[in-house]
């Protein structure tokens, strides 16, 4: 092929650059080295022998006349590179703004900073999202009319009916995992018959809720966002606006009502279901039979464990419901959004259960309840 | 390249060209030849397979009978080597630019030649980058936004810019000019006149934007009946006697678009 090297000075011309060969993308590389010297006193560059040019090589070139201060006019270029060139030349002209360098360090000062500011604007936005939606509700309670009947029963079913065998299965599985756990260690005292206040005072007070609140944050809190980040994602929410309806009412609340409804059902059936799995293994393997369980149940267990339980499944669900919708609301657009948005209204709405269910704890114990 | 095949060969050569999706017959008997450094509109109805088409070329959908060469390959040999040529020197931009959503303007640009030319040292590729961005007319500071951040127009600049970056030969446009307003639609077919006069481009432009057809085609193939009714240079294809071609390119819209051309 050629024999000339891709960059030479001119033997008969001092002043004269010769570009000769491939100049593309493939060969990009070694041709930006091959040109990193500091051409002294070349006032001409002649480009004639390139045989192929991309606009990678044209690139190299119009950078090469920026360092040596030439104007385009001082290349001789093939007819049919002259508009490639010119292309780059006059793409490369303004300045780009150069993007600022940062330190390790300052970005994870930024960092921290923006998950604060972050941290605190989630909470007030959440915080509002609550207060807006119980003033829709008592808005809605003045109209009664106005509660989609239709649209709370069909979220009742797919809230709550349909989680059903999941709890109930769930919990009559983990009650037994207790019942069991906890004879091996009080059989050491000859005590195997407190099971029956162990696996109650568990399930009433804190398991029962607990496992429904996150069991259905699980499922719930997931469904709404994607479904209200779908209908933000294709601008139906717009559309509903600009119809003159409330987002809040049409959306929100039915959500949040059929949860109401629903997670305190489906802790009464968490309760029942973890007191059999415990009573289940008692009269297998600890010779308690179910007539001595139920009696010792009455005697024992105090209602107020029950209704302390249960108090909590409403506040709960009002938590789940509506982090899910709000997650929902701040889809913005794109698919990937949809899934970060349900990721993060998952991990919250069972952060905030399970810190909830703490602080309940701490007060009921201090109230001695 | 462009001295390494001689000029009259085409840049893509498609012969029989059947495509089927169950009863559906999309393609029957499709032979089509596009020239090196033409830009061909290809036009037709919804549906009428023009999509189709374009994916079968690129080897993304597999014909039910034809040949389709690309780039003097057969991209139906299945072949890694020939595919892998094909990826290189074609660029494809979807119709909504098809950005990965995760990844920022430049790094969207980046990606193919990250893949095709790792050897490349960064600051070079970081310049191209660059270069590539400016050269499809977007500002430099769009560079370190997401896809999501973009109006439709800028994704499908994004987008351009993404498919040019390794200085392809052969450029697919799927409806470029959809749902841009018209100022920015015609700023993109001058935008895309300018590259592919740079650059020596040949463009496979499937359109349903009159004005595009009028500015900036060469030639204009009509799909219709599973196969290219006609085609030829645009005065010549709006006179083809069948009801549809006559309806598109004599019905209202088609008498405002060549008025406007007159007028200009």
């Amino acid at each position: 092929m050629n024999a000339q090297p891709p960059v030479q000075v001119d033997p008969e011309n001092g002043n004269r650059l010769l570009l000769a060969g491939c100049w593309t993308l493939a060969e990009a590389g070694a041709r930006q080295e091959a040109l990193g010297r500091d051409w002294l006193g070349i006032d001409q560059i002649d480009a004639q022998k390139i045989e192929r040019l991309d606009s990678a090589g044209a690139l190299l070139l119009v950078q090469l006349l920026g360092r040596l201060k030439l104007e385009l006019s001082q290349v001789s270029l093939s007819p049919a590179h002259e508009p490639l060139l010119a292309a780059v030349a006059a793409a490369s002209q303004h300045e780009g703004i150069v993007p600022e360098a940062h330190s390790g360090l300052r970005n994870l000062l930024a960092r921290v900073g923006e998950t604060t500011i972050g941290l605190w604007l989630q909470t007030r936005l959440f915080l509002g999202f609550i207060g807006l939606t119980l003033s829709t509700l008592a808005r809605s309670l003045l109209h009664p009319r106005r509660l989609r009947v239709t649209a709370l029963v069909h979220h009742i079913e797919a809230t709550s009916l349909d989680a059903v065998p999941l709890i109930a299965v769930l919990c009559f599985l983990i009650g037994a995992v207790v019942a069991f756990l906890g004879s091996t260690v009080l059989a050491t005292y000859g005590a195997t018959i407190f099971v029956v206040e162990l696996v109650g005072l568990s399930f009433l007070r804190e398991f029962g809720v607990l496992l429904t609140a996150i069991v259905v944050a699980g499922r719930t809190a997931s469904a709404f966002t994607a479904q209200i980040g779908a209908m933000k994602s294709r601008e139906e929410i717009d559309a509903i606006r600009t119809l003159g309806l409330d987002p809040i009412e049409l959306l929100v609340l039915p959500r949040m009502l059929a949860m109401l409804i629903g997670v305190p059902l489906l802790t009464f059936l968490a309760m029942i279901a973890g007191i059999a799995g415990g009573m289940t293994v008692a009269a297998l393997s600890l010779g308690i039979t179910p007539e001595a369980f139920i009696t010792r149940f009455h005697e024992t267990v105090a209602l107020r464990h029950f209704l302390l339980g249960l108090a909590k499944a409403p506040l709960f669900a009002v938590v789940i419901s509506l982090i899910g919708c709000l997650e929902g609301f701040k889809v913005q657009g794109t698919a990937q959004s949809v899934g970060e948005r349900t990721t993060s209204s998952v991990v919250q709405s069972i952060a905030s259960v399970i810190v909830l269910d703490a602080m309940a704890a701490v007060f009921f114990m201090e109230m001695d309840w | 390249m462009i001295k390494s095949m001689p000029v009259h060969e085409p840049v893509i050569r498609i012969r029989g060209l059947e495509n089927r999706f169950g009863a559906q017959v999309v393609h029957h008997d499709l032979s089509l030849d596009m020239q090196r450094g033409e830009i061909l509109g290809v036009v037709g109805a919804s549906g009428s397979g023009k999509s189709v088409l374009m994916r079968s070329i690129l080897g993304l959908r597999r014909p039910q009978g034809g040949s389709i060469e690309a780039l003097g390959h057969d991209v139906l040999a299945g072949s890694d080597a020939g595919h892998r040529v094909i990826e290189r020197r074609t660029g494809v931009l979807f119709q909504d630019g098809a950005l990965f959503s995760s990844l920022n303007v430049a790094e969207n640009v980046a990606v193919p030649l990250k893949e095709n030319h790792a050897d490349l040292p960064s600051a070079l590729r970081d310049e191209l980058v660059e270069l590539k961005v400016r050269l499809v007319g977007l500002p430099m500071t769009t560079c370190t936004k997401l896809p999501s951040q973009l109006s439709g127009g800028m994704r499908k600049r994004a987008g351009l810019a993404r498919a040019l970056v390794l200085d392809p030969e052969l450029l697919f446009l799927d409806e470029p000019t959809a749902g841009l307003d018209p100022i920015g639609a015609a700023a993109f077919d001058q935008l895309l006149r300018t590259l592919q006069q740079a650059m020596g481009l040949s463009v496979f432009l499937i359109t349903h934007d009159l004005d595009t057809l009028y500015a900036i085609c060469d030639r204009v193939a009509v799909l219709a009946e599973g196969k290219v009714l006609t085609i030829g240079m645009l005065a010549q294809v709006q006179d083809y006697d069948h009801p549809w071609v006559h309806e598109y390119f004599h019905g209202p819209r088609s008498r405002a678009a060549q008025t406007a051309r007159r007028g200009s």
